[in-house]
């Protein structure tokens, strides 16, 4: 597949010398404050790197350290520091990381530390998201601890004058005969050898069969300081002499700009200072209103007391209803859209020489981030003229630009200081947030800010999941044969607006959106297959597209797979059946090395695995209770994570209500390196798909969303969470990604459910018991 | 000056009394490990005991709680070693962990008043706890490992 973003994102930086402005971690001590000592209570340091760190501050080497690639150091005391270029929203990816490390390196658990890393040009592309973490840091800290193994072992045999190869080494020790040293005394000693690219490339890996730390249970590195309240995430950021500010938010998203602002209301307000019309080069927040006080709720209060007057951009009266028949009149018009780059692409014969064709429309709305932590970002230019940016943010290289563009600097002036995330899952892939904080802080010559969003601002100013249109169909020969299917998607694209640059372009030429697309690009063999990728103006100029938990695959494969079920159904086929046989390991759908071996017969795999479990089609169930399957390969072609659910649900025919009773789930993603944390993302992932599925969505009113807090927007909640099953398949292939696939089938497999408890079939999302009541009265 | 107690130690706050109590205890006082998530009560990140009971901070003001005692995640228990704090170590409960905070101090007010909570009681109660990461299977169960040990305790005297 021709993705470029992948492949992009996928080089890994390594050999490249330290950046030479590197920033000192001055600039932030400095920032450790004396506020609330006159409580007599401990600040911790506002710099949150090591978030096993009471205090966030990382370790530094005692004495001279060995550091056979950027990745890593080892000091004379045998500590081995891990440095991460990924943030942390939960998936306790610094644990998973460097225990690929340390198992190549061969050190024990106990001596790993990790540091989450700032933007230094030296670290390359910084980006946390696509579950991508694992699959991409497999290959480079493993030839990164293989690189530092080879020149201790190296170093040791020297000093015996024996082979290197007669040498074993264990947690840290070298042995060889009766002689023993240790990392820590080699390191001591004095140690220097760095490797070339190549180098490292040649290096020997552990056979699978010797990896000692991948794939057991060890304590998470962040754990134990989520449960006394000393992690520290952006919102806790304290920076000396900053002040507050909270957002006004114009109408409408872009196209918005400020005519007039009359504060006379709010100077009267204890601690207020003052309002800010921010001048933003960078284009990202047009038409912003900035209240600043010396405390938040100066700064909230004042604002409710200012008059903004705004010139709206044209999509202040833009609706749901109006997003979707854009999509619908976009789908009908087959000039537009790119074509993906499937087998058999032309779907034209099929079609026209059809005995019967089946076609269904799928709707899905918009979808909220809802992190948990608001948006929020600290700025300040410190004293070394560096412009520091102080969020959680997980796509650092992105905004960086739009930083500059915003300061009027180089990007070599501006490090962005990574803290703890608290939720991610997406929107902090786009670090909008991050510029109106800077535009603040420029404004008062560099003085500190704290910008911080409350909820209804940050769901007003969400990326959110675009609302989706899709039409699928699928044509049948005179046998009941499967000859051709179509998949035609149209959405607002994140990538469209974020990194247009990024995006490959489809059989036609025309780019498309990868992430508003992976999904209908499946890998059952059906004959010709067209898949389309529309892009929805309308949606883009609305509001900002976001990637939201699984992106594309969280609406396409609502669509596939409550389509595969239609389709068995229509031919009086068991869907579980019907499906198996449309997963053959054959042409386009084979599969290939290394991140997709085995091909459509992985996917068939789980898919009897979770059938097996559930009892998907034996069990003894009670009336208008049914158990529905789907199945998908989690995020993207070119990374494969073999995905399949059950969903057993009971509909309240009075009420509409559905009970969800029990979620299934089994998954191949290869070698599993971190089997609790891989548990934990399924089982978030699963229940966003749920959450999704049946409680949350909002809709577009007056081109903004019309749910802003919980009152009305609500996400599933524990009394609501049903009990789950989760397998995975023992497996030594390359480890794919867990952070999203878990949330790709619950949907399709809860709307298939329904339809085999009480007849009716829901196409739309999220599926409200008014929705459920209204198709069973027909 | 609003002046309480503040896991354990007296306090005197100068701030408007309308200021929300969690911004007083987080800009103010300075401890950050409660939580800001909805601001209209209703994620229960968050929460405090205010004289034992889990109060949500940021719908309380700072004037109504002149004179009380206030406990946070920090003063819960002074090692980090409260049973609920346990409980959610071993089963590994934080994600991002930004809520945690929040249900950990709402399980420890629960299991102070229901020490032998029923299923249906911890659903009924934590419920009002928002987690976005979704780790509600693992807080159902920390919150009845705690009860045990906490049970255990008081049967060992």
């Amino acid at each position: 597949m021709g993705n470029k973003l992948l492949s992009r994102l996928a080089t890994t930086p390594s050999g490249k010398a330290p950046h030479a402005g590197a920033m000192t971690r001055r600039g932030f001590l400095v920032s450790m404050t004396a506020a609330g000592v006159a409580f007599g209570f401990p600040r911790p340091s506002v710099a949150a790197m090591d978030p096993a760190a009471a205090d966030g501050v990382p370790i530094t080497p005692d004495g001279a350290a060995f550091e056979p690639t950027l990745w890593y150091w080892i000091d004379g005391d045998g500590r081995v520091n891990v440095n991460i270029t990924r943030a942390e929203m939960g998936q306790h990816v610094g644990t998973a990381i460097a225990r690929i490390l340390a198992d190549e390196l061969e050190v024990a658990w106990e001596s790993v530390h990790i540091t989450h890393v700032d933007t230094a040009e030296k670290w390359g592309t910084m980006v946390t998201g696509g579950s991508w973490s694992v699959w991409q840091s497999w290959p480079v800290y493993r030839q990164a601890g293989a690189a530092g193994r080879t020149a201790l072992i190296e170093a040791a045999a020297q000093k015996w004058g024996v082979e290197a190869s007669a040498c074993s080494v264990r947690d840290g020790v070298v042995s060889n005969g009766g002689n023993s040293i240790s990392y820590a005394e080699l390191v001591a000693g004095g140690l220097e050898r760095s490797f070339t690219e190549d180098e490292l490339k040649a290096l020997p890996l552990k056979p699978h069969s010797q990896l000692r730390l991948v794939g057991q249970d060890v304590t998470a590195l962040d754990i134990a300081n989520k449960t006394d309240g000393k992690t520290i995430y952006g919102l806790d950021a304290k920076v000396e002499g900053m002040v507050y500010g909270v957002p006004l938010l114009p109408p409408t998203r872009l196209g918005a700009s400020v005519s007039s602002v009359d504060d006379s209301g709010a100077r009267d307000v204890k601690g207020y200072l003052q309002t800010l019309t921010l001048d933003d080069p960078s284009g990202t927040v047009p038409g912003w209103v900035v209240v600043l006080g010396e405390t938040l709720m100066a700064a909230k209060w004042a604002s409710e007391r200012i008059e903004v007057d705004w010139s709206a951009g044209d999509t202040a009266a833009v609706t749901e209803a109006d997003i979707n028949d854009r999509s619908r009149a976009l789908i009908a018009d087959e000039t537009v859209g790119a074509i993906l780059p499937t087998q058999t692409p032309d779907t034209t014969g099929a079609f026209e020489g059809a005995a019967d064709i089946l076609e269904a429309e799928y709707v899905t709305q918009t979808v909220l981030h809802f992190q948990l932590e608001p948006l929020n970002a600290t700025v300040f230019r410190n004293d070394d003229g560096i412009w520091e940016i102080h969020t959680g943010n997980q796509w650092q290289s992105l905004i960086l630009p739009t930083l500059s563009s915003a300061l009027d600097v180089p990007a070599d002036k501006i490090v962005m200081r990574t803290y703890m995330l608290g939720g991610g899952f997406g929107r902090r892939l786009n670090g909008d947030y991050t510029v109106p904080a800077a535009l603040a802080s420029k404004a008062l010559d560099g003085k500190p800010v704290k910008l911080v969003f409350f909820r209804e601002d940050d769901a007003q100013f969400d990326s959110p999941r675009s609302p989706s249109v899709q039409k699928l169909r699928m044509a049948f020969d005179a046998d009941n044969g499967v000859v051709g299917m179509e998949h035609h998607a149209a959405a607002g694209w994140p990538t469209g607006v974020m990194v247009p640059s990024f995006m490959p372009k489809g059989v036609n030429d025309e780019p498309y959106d990868p992430f508003a697309i992976d999904g209908a690009d499946h890998w059952y063999s059906v004959g010709a297959h067209r898949v389309r990728a529309i892009s929805n103006d309308l949606a883009n100029k609305t509001f900002r597209p976001g990637w939201l938990r699984s992106v594309g695959p969280g609406w396409t494969n609502f669509a596939v797979e409550s389509f595969m079920d239609e389709a068995a159904l229509k031919l009086g086929a068991d869907p579980l059946e019907f499906r198996l046989r449309h997963l053959k390991a054959e042409g386009q759908n084979a599969g290939s090395a290394p991140n997709a071996v085995g091909g459509a017969s992985r996917q068939a795999n789980v898919l009897e695995r979770v059938a097996q479990m559930s009892g998907y089609g034996t069990a003894d169930l009670p009336a208008d209770t049914a158990i529905g399957i789907a199945t998908t390969f989690g995020q993207s072609r070119t990374m494969p994570t073999w995905t399949a659910g059950a969903v057993q649900v009971r509909v309240d025919r009075e009420t509409g209500r559905i009970e969800v009773q029990k979620i299934w789930l089994a998954f191949d993603c290869g070698t599993v390196v971190d089997p609790d944390s891989a548990l934990a993302q399924c089982e978030g992932a699963a229940l966003w798909g749920l959450s999704m599925a049946l409680y949350e969505g909002t809709t577009f009113e007056d081109g903004n969303v019309s749910d802003v807090n919980l009152g009305t927007y609500t996400p599933l909640r524990m009394i609501d969470t049903p009990p789950m099953e989760i397998a995975f398949v023992d497996s030594t292939e390359v480890p794919v990604g867990l952070g999203e696939p878990g949330t790709t089938v619950i949907a399709p497999a809860i709307a298939n459910a329904i339809h085999s408890a009480v007849g009716v079939r829901l196409r739309q999302l999220p599926i409200r018991p008014a929705d459920v009541l209204s198709a069973l009265k027909g | 000056m609003i002046e309480f107690t503040i896991n354990g130690r007296a306090v005197s706050v100068d701030a408007d009394p309308q200021t929300p109590l969690l911004w007083a205890i987080r800009d103010e006082i300075g401890l950050t490990g409660t939580k800001f998530g909805c601001g209209i009560g209703m994620c229960g990140a968050c929460t405090v005991h205010v004289g034992g009971r889990a109060t949500r901070s940021c719908i309380t003001l700072l004037g109504d709680v002149a004179g009380t005692e206030i406990t946070t995640i920090e003063g819960l228990d002074e090692a980090g070693n409260h049973p609920v704090q346990e409980a959610w170590r071993n089963l590994r409960v934080p994600q991002c962990g930004y809520c945690q905070s929040g249900q950990i101090m709402q399980a420890a007010a629960l299991l102070h008043d229901i020490p032998n909570p029923s299923d249906d009681d911890i659903d009924a109660v934590m419920t009002g706890n928002l987690c976005r990461c979704m780790t509600y299977p693992r807080i159902r169960k920390a919150v009845r490992e705690a009860a045990t040990a906490l049970s255990g305790a008081q049967d060992n005297g």
